[in-house]
């Protein structure tokens, strides 16, 4: 499994070889670290431990700052976790930069979305609201049942209604790889990407692809 | 870290020679055409009646009337590899930026009064 940390830079398009636009997120991704190796025998699983992000020293904590001195790798600001079939073939502290991707490559991206607050069904769950005319008053944007009376006597769970929309962990997958430049650490992603600017991306090798 | 705006500009592909019209002018506009494997020019030539856009996503629109007085209307990208150059034939007085009110004209008073520099 290949993957990379990066943080959202914003859109752009660029032109591919026919001259035909193509809309592209472009991601400023890696330089990364490898702060640990996680093995079968010693953990349970195979993964190695990514770090990603630069931070002044200060503001690591004490158990952080040494964790990362004895990778040796410099501070950084987020670590994640990338299951891979042999932790061996990487080494600690060992740098991994955008060009393990491809242009034209199949991959995953997980990120944050953005926030919505509390909203209510039409927006969460884009449901048509009520009519604006004919006499109603406040049922624009009611939900309408939740469905019916004695027989169940109750409410089914599941039952799609107004709540917490986005700032939840949202994975897009399949996205295409249109550019890859390392001199800046740069990807750019065939659309969009979930999250806000500056929020940090797991970009991973396509699971399906 | 440098900053965003300038990181989307180094991606971005844009042209140092960018073709420069304005509004109301007549051009011919050479658009390269990918036929299979085949490449021409086709020359598109008409009246400059609208620019939209900026950075990257700059564009302008030519209007010309084909045959049996059909208006036709093409929007190019400015930077766009398949815009390889732009003539302009003659340049026109217009005191509006958008020039939409061609669209209901035929004939005569779909003309533009020509402007000529010095």
């Amino acid at each position: 499994m290949k993957g990379i940390l990066g943080k959202k830079v914003g859109m752009t398009q660029v032109f591919d070889e026919n001259g035909t636009v193509i809309p592209v997120t472009i991601i400023e991704a890696g330089p990364c670290f490898v702060t640990q190796k996680k093995t079968q025998e010693k953990d349970g699983y195979n993964a190695i431990q990514v770090g990603f992000g630069d931070v002044p020293e200060k503001r690591l904590n004490k158990p952080n700052g040494g964790h990362l001195k004895k990778a040796g790798a410099p501070p950084l600001r987020y670590l994640r976790e990338f299951h891979v079939d042999d932790p061996d073939a990487y080494e600690t502290g060992q740098e991994i930069d955008v060009s393990v991707f491809r242009v034209g490559d199949k991959v995953d991206i997980t990120g944050t979305s953005k926030g919505k607050g509390f909203a209510g069904v039409v927006k969460r769950h884009h449901f048509r609201g009520g009519p604006k005319t004919h006499g109603q008053s406040d049922r624009w944007r009611a939900p309408g049942s939740v469905g019916a009376g004695s027989t169940p006597g109750r409410v089914f769970k599941g039952v799609r209604m107004a709540g917490q929309m986005g700032n939840q962990r949202v994975t897009v997958q399949n996205l295409k790889v249109a550019l890859v430049d390392p001199d800046k650490n740069l990807l750019g992603i065939k659309g969009a990407v979930p999250g806000a600017k500056n929020g940090l991306v797991i970009i991973r090798e396509a699971v399906k692809g | 870290m440098a900053h965003a705006v300038d990181l989307l500009h180094s991606v971005e592909q844009l042209k140092d020679d960018a073709p420069h019209v304005d509004i109301g002018d007549t051009v011919k506009v050479h658009v390269r055409i990918v036929e299979g494997n085949r490449e021409r020019i086709q020359v598109f030539q008409g009246v400059v009646i609208a620019k939209g856009g900026s950075g990257i996503n700059e564009s302008f629109t030519v209007r010309r009337i084909a045959s049996h007085g059909i208006g036709v209307e093409r929007e190019f990208l400015v930077h766009s590899p398949r815009v390889t150059k732009v003539d302009v034939v003659r340049h026109a007085k217009v005191r509006r930026a958008k020039l939409y009110f061609l669209r209901g004209r035929t004939g005569k008073s779909a003309r533009l009064k020509e402007k000529r520099f010095s």
